[in-house]
């Protein structure tokens, strides 16, 4: 009895850790997902990218459409400078029929998206990066061969309009990288929409 | 045609006058708050047990949990639980959007629209935990506080509210 209840307090704190997700400092995993373009996206395929701004995203979400002007803007100021975004959706299309890999396709039609916009497929990338809603902004360094968490939340301090942004989290993060600094703040909070999983 | 231009000036007045005074009675029911005079409701020191859940009309599980809350604020009224339910819908879609919900649904719960610019300054100050998702639900009293980033069954929260009012 004392043997199953250790096991299970492993299983828990297994559990608790792996629902954590990334911290600031983790090494992120790569992934090869495919892109609305057709073809499958990994990191691994950007091998000039100092970094990457992986942003959880999906079609649906009023935030994630207040911000794909500015997730658009942001693609075309630092993917030059090696910091290009992967926008991956992590939603469960059954559950939220609106972020199909369709309509993914549509959307980005739409927008004229000039970023890789992917679908996690089978949930398998969220769960690791610990994404819990999207927008949900993990952005990677590269550091050797590893891609390290620099900083992780939103994107700036105004979600719902862009003309009262007066904080730039997210750009200022990266201008931080660029001028080998550490970015400060390293974690910011925005509200999102939940990833949307099948009920147990 | 001036006269048909007087009167569809008389027409727009009295349609804009009659839009103002339903504004005017809904603002009664909704309050739209700013953080700051927000917090307090989430810090009273009554005997009452409160429960503070975060959610907007756009979110999908939040709408799904509401009627739990509607059924928990109605049954446990008697024990002293309060159910305030925190709108984080945009402003500017109180008329279009949440007042037209909060009727349809004929929400009987507490409802405000927290109106805050910067997310990444009041979310810690509901709960360091608190990672940005909705819905997520606060509950509350003197001697207990839980954060809860998750959707709720009615029976689930009666498990949390019942060795607390007990």
């Amino acid at each position: 009895m004392k043997r199953v209840s250790i096991f299970l307090s492993i299983v828990f704190l297994a559990l608790a850790a792996f629902s954590q997700g990334y911290k600031v400092g983790d090494v992120a995993t790569d992934f090869r997902l495919l892109n609305v373009d057709g073809n499958y996206v990994s990191m691994a395929d950007y091998p000039d990218a100092k970094g990457f701004i992986v942003i959880f995203s999906c079609n649906h979400c009023p935030f994630v459409v207040a911000y794909e002007d500015r997730m658009i803007d942001l693609h075309n100021e630092f993917a030059p400078k090696g910091f290009p975004i992967i926008a991956i959706n992590p939603n469960d299309p059954e559950v939220q029929p609106q972020d199909s890999y369709e309509l993914m396709q549509v959307r980005a039609k739409e927008k004229g998206f000039p970023f890789a916009y992917v679908f996690d497929d089978g949930q398998k990338i969220y769960p690791q990066y610990g994404a819990t809603h999207t927008p949900h902004v993990y952005l990677l360094e590269r550091v050797g061969t590893d891609l390290k968490v620099a900083y992780i939340g939103g994107i700036d301090d105004s979600p719902r309009d862009a003309s009262q942004v007066s904080e730039r989290y997210l750009a200022n993060a990266i201008n931080a990288l660029l001028e080998g600094k550490r970015p400060e703040p390293d974690v910011t909070r925005a509200i999102g929409c939940t990833i949307k999983v099948k009920a147990n | 045609m001036p006269r048909f231009f007087r009167n569809l000036r008389l027409i727009l007045i009295l349609l804009l006058g009659v839009q103002s005074i339903v504004v005017a009675q809904s603002q009664k029911t909704i309050r739209m708050m700013s953080f700051d005079d927000f917090e307090p409701m989430l810090y009273r020191e009554t005997d009452s047990l409160y429960v503070v859940n975060f959610w907007a009309t756009w979110c999908a599980p939040c709408v799904r949990e509401i009627p739990a809350f509607e059924k928990l604020n109605e049954m446990y009224a008697h024990r002293k639980v309060k159910v305030l339910l925190v709108s984080l819908d945009f402003p500017n879609q109180l008329e279009s959007r949440v007042i037209p919900f909060v009727q349809d649904m004929k929400v009987q719960s507490e409802v405000i629209l927290l109106d805050e610019r910067n997310p990444n300054r009041w979310i810690p100050l509901v709960d360091e935990a608190w990672t940005g998702a909705i819905p997520a639900t606060v509950i509350y009293g003197t001697e207990f506080r839980g954060f809860y980033q998750r959707e709720f069954h009615f029976e689930e929260l009666e498990e949390i509210i019942q060795p607390l009012i007990n």
